[in-house]
């Protein structure tokens, strides 16, 4: 009896599936399967405990229904007065303890499979910050030609605000992703440089939490080249919901380029860090800069959200010595919101972005700040 | 004494009796009615959230208004609305039930309802202070609630403790009253279930409690007084933290549901006219759940990194929650079997408890298996399964509880026409509520986000409607008790055919002073 309600219960279910996938991928009802072994095996895991629970449920539901519709007064039955049964309430104590053994064995073994991080063949760490995620490839030479960068919301602040129509991926895009090769062990070590975050890949089955003065680790060998999609999933502040994570797996060779490529770009950046800056450059990548990394805090136009993300107009810290603005800049204001950007811009980036302040929303300090003199000053932090 | 010239004379008149009462009954009444404004306002809360999601975007509310909604719903809901209306309802019926005259402690019983409002008052108010309330959820994860909370989190911290001291006092007193004040011939295991659950819940809440003041102290020195307890930069745990919430908050969330089984255990005999299948076993089966609360916090952090044999005991210790809790429904399920049954209103909502709570647990089972959880983890899988064993779950059977006994208060019938249309109104909004919430964590939405993406907006919307629905509904309810309480059919003291219990052999509406002699020992039966 069970195995044929099983049954009639998976076609209906098959059904629906089939005919939802048919009519748009909005109508999911389930897990991705993903692309790893680790993302099958879960799906796995969750597809047997499911049924499980759905035959229970039959069981359950089904003895209930028939009581309801056969044992009712007004069908004049006298009701029976048994109200207990040792044998009966020893049965239905064990039954439900082996099943739960039943899920416990494959349940330990995929967890121990999840919990062996030996043997990587790349490492990755993964630090999380209000409101973006910076990746730092962990290999032989990063001293000298660290590749790193941040990854942030690429989603336009009109597409969340209704301007314009939303795109494919809303919400789901960074302007740089993590990039990794398949077919390979990569290890993430993951800690975060404020609160507690968590970043999460559904196709990969993995989510960890991101924890200050912590470091997790978890692993993945993807096996398809792809675009893979997450979010972060512990709430961590205001724009919790706006730092998605976007994996690109390449194969091996194509990701070597990359990653060639990347260190090429290091090189570059500490070459033009070097070259003079003018008002109308800084102001126009200052725009950019803070379009992406500020305007959620200090709002379009620099008016703020006093008093705990205080207007750029017109403040002293914005406007005063320059040595105040680059400090605010680069070491953050610790304790709040206010992040230190001295690691998360390059020099070039983090020049513009104060001559941007110091300048932009009607503020008139009137000087361009260079390269150089941020690089000094940050040499001189240290 | 003063207590013969009581007897001659009823309730004070005006704000008074309010204020000064000790009477069971009438602080009883205030819990409940309290509990219902409690009710509508986390529920505004999340109508707020619900129509900020209807669509992808940004339409209503701004990121940080939105994390202040779904903490203070939460806050609101489990701290204002849930655990005020079990100790109203333990106010009322633990003295009916075991044939007691009050509680043993009235002036305490005063004092620890008193002190309710002013900490949802305080509590509130944050919301209009500098910089807003609480923003960082109702489990309030440090760091983000000390180094990055808004100036106001103290006034936070200060309701908390307010809100701890009144159920300790509550538990207290309620333990006081069950194991000194039974009438002669109640021995423990004649009690009804409800009085049981209150009884062990009671120690589950003077146990953890006190580890909810320490996590806030703990906060409050980490925000003002420059310690590191869950400073990382200072050589704190921010992890640490975790371990104390829900060391508190298992036990917490499975106190709000042993009481609710207790309920259900009291009406679904009453309306299947049959007595409780496995009285023993339920009161044994409540005793283990009550003690495996304890030691299965960490299922609400398998994803901080804990050690594999960490993880392997939470996860065993959590799977064997559902032994005992299926135990519970078996008999229930078993009590209905053979009886004869009807279906009123408490009835009704009595089943629909059964079946959706169990589809919570089934839930509950799922997110215990920790690879698996992995995925589930803070998303809205979770947030389905947590509101259904605590909507449907919780809520619903103070529901019934209220429908049960309204007519033994007021002394009249409320209309069963409506009763009928609000649980039914009730249910259908519900499961159009949070049954997509399940589709919608395991295609990948996390939770406490004010927006999403576009493959979630088709369930995003059906899950927004069902909630107007099932808010809106709720207005029903307010309406039969108000119009039972001004009149209606009279009740009789039996009210309820199959009802068993001492509180069914005093008179409708049950006067002001119950039991000041004890009952008939021959009144009191075997549940
Ligand atoms: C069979 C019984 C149950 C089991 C095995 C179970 C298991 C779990 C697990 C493993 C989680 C953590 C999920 C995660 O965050 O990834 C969870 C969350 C939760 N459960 Fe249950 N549960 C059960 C019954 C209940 C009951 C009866 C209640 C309350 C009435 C409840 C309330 C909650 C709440 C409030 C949360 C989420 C808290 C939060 O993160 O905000 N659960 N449950
Ligand atoms: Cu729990």
């Amino acid at each position: 009896m069970l195995s044929k309600a099983k049954l009639w219960l998976s076609l209906a279910l098959s059904t629906l599936l089939f005919w939802s996938a048919g009519l748009h991928a909005a109508w999911d009802l389930n897990m991705p399967r993903g692309v790893t072994q680790m993302s099958r095996d879960t799906y796995d895991l969750h597809m047997t405990i499911f049924w499980w629970v759905v035959a229970i449920g039959v069981v359950v539901f089904g003895a209930m229904l028939w009581s309801i519709i056969n044992h009712r007064k007004s069908k004049g039955v006298k009701p029976a007065t048994f109200h207990e049964s040792t044998k009966v309430e020893i049965v239905w104590t064990l039954i439900p303890f082996l099943i739960l053994i039943a899920m416990a064995i494959p349940a330990t073994r995929v967890l121990t499979a999840a919990y062996d991080t030996t043997e990587s063949e790349l490492d990755v760490q993964i630090i999380g910050y209000q409101w973006r995620w910076e990746y730092r490839y962990m290999r032989d030479n990063m001293d000298e030609e660290e590749v790193s960068f941040f990854s942030v919301l690429a989603t336009s602040r009109e597409e969340i605000n209704n301007g314009v129509e939303k795109t494919e991926n809303y919400l789901l895009e960074v302007d740089r992703p993590l990039v990794i090769p398949t077919n390979t062990k990569v290890r993430f070590l993951m800690t975060s440089a404020d609160v507690i975050h968590a970043w999460w890949v559904p196709d990969f089955a993995i989510k960890k939490d991101t924890i200050p003065g912590f470091i997790n680790e978890t692993w993945v060998i993807v096996e398809e080249p792809g675009i893979y999609r997450g979010q972060c999933a512990e709430l961590c502040g205001m724009e919790h919901g706006f730092m998605p994570i976007e994996v690109h797996a390449l194969a091996p060779a194509d990701f070597q380029a990359w990653y060639e490529e990347q260190q090429a770009g290091v090189r570059q950046i500490r070459e033009l860090a070097a070259a003079e800056m003018t008002m109308a450059d800084a102001m126009a990548q200052g725009e950019q800069i803070y379009n992406r990394n500020c305007v959620a805090c200090h709002q379009p136009g620099g008016v703020g959200m006093p008093p705990v993300f205080p207007a750029l107009v017109g403040s002293a810290k914005a406007i005063g010595d320059t040595a105040v603005t680059m400090d605010t800049l680069v070491n953050g204001v610790p304790g709040t919101a206010m992040a230190a950007y001295g690691r998360q811009l390059n020099p070039i980036e983090l020049a513009a972005i104060i001559t941007y302040v110091r300048n932009g929303f009607g503020n008139s300090a009137g000087d361009v700040v260079q390269p150089a003199d941020v690089n000094a000053y940050i040499q001189e932090g240290q | 004494m003063s207590a013969a010239h009581d007897h001659h004379h009823g309730p004070a008149k005006g704000l008074s009796r309010w204020l000064y009462t000790t009477n069971h009954k009438d602080i009883g009444s205030l819990y409940l009615w309290f509990s219902f404004a409690m009710f509508l306002l986390g529920g505004t809360f999340a109508l707020v959230i619900r129509a900020e999601l209807f669509q992808p975007g940004l339409q209503f509310v701004e990121p940080n208004f939105f994390n202040q909604m779904t903490t203070m719903h939460g806050l609101v809901m489990v701290f204002g609305a849930v655990m005020p209306a079990f100790v109203g309802l333990a106010n009322w019926m633990i003295p009916l039930m075991i044939g007691a005259p009050d509680m043993a402690l009235p002036r305490m019983n005063n004092w620890s309802f008193w002190i309710l409002p002013f900490a949802f008052a305080m509590m509130v108010s944050t919301m209009f202070m500098e910089g807003g309330g609480p923003n960082f959820g109702w489990t309030f994860y440090a760091p983000l609630s000390t180094t990055y909370a808004p100036p106001s989190t103290t006034f936070f911290i200060f309701a908390v403790h307010i809100m701890g001291a009144s159920s300790i006092m509550g538990s207290i007193n309620v333990i006081a009253t069950i194991l000194n004040m039974r009438a002669p011939g109640m021995t423990l295991m004649k009690m009804p279930l409800f009085v049981w659950t209150w009884l062990i819940t009671a120690y589950l809440l003077i146990a953890v409690m006190p580890v909810l003041a320490g996590v806030v102290t703990m906060m409050l020195f980490d925000i003002h007084f420059g310690t590191s307890f869950f400073n990382a930069a200072g050589g704190g745990d921010p992890v640490l933290f975790q371990h104390l919430f829900w060391f508190f908050g298992h036990p917490e969330v499975n106190i709000m549901i042993l009481h609710a089984f207790g309920v259900v255990s009291a009406i679904i005999p009453t309306f299947a006219r049959k007595r409780l299948f496995g009285y023993d076993s339920m009161v044994y089966a409540t005793a283990s759940i009550a003690f495996l609360s304890f030691i299965v916090w960490a299922h609400h952090m398998f994803t901080v990194g804990m050690p594999l044999a960490g993880q392997l005991f939470f996860m065993y210790a959590t799977m064997l929650i559902a032994v005992p809790t299926g135990v519970k429904v078996f008999n229930w399920v078993a009590t209905m079997f053979r009886g004869a049954m009807t279906f009123e209103t408490p009835m009704l909502f009595a089943i629909a408890f059964v079946v959706l709570f169990t589809i919570g647990g089934f839930t509950g089972v799922m997110l215990a298996i920790t690879p698996v959880d992995f995925q589930y983890h803070d998303t809205y899988f979770v947030v389905a399964h947590f509101h259904y064993v605590l909507v449907p779950g919780a809520v619903f059977s103070i529901m019934a509880a209220t429908y049960y006994w309204l007519p033994k208060w007021t002394g009249y019938m409320y209309d069963e026409t409506l009763g009928k249309l609000h649980f039914w109104l009730s249910f259908i909004g519900v499961n159009l509520l949070f049954f997509p919430q399940h589709f919608l964590g395991l295609a990948g939405m996390p939770r406490r986000i004010p927006d999403y993406a576009l493959q979630f907006a088709n369930f995003n919307w059906i899950s927004s409607v069902g909630g107007f629905l099932f808010g809106f509904s709720q207005l029903i309810l307010l309406f039969v008790v108000i119009k039972c309480v001004k009149g209606g059919k009279k009740a009789t003291d039996q009210v309820w055919e199959g009802a068993q219990g001492l509180e069914w052999t005093v008179p409708s509406p049950a006067p002001y002073h119950t039991f000041e002699t004890p009952p008939d020992p021959k009144l009191i039966h075997a549940q």
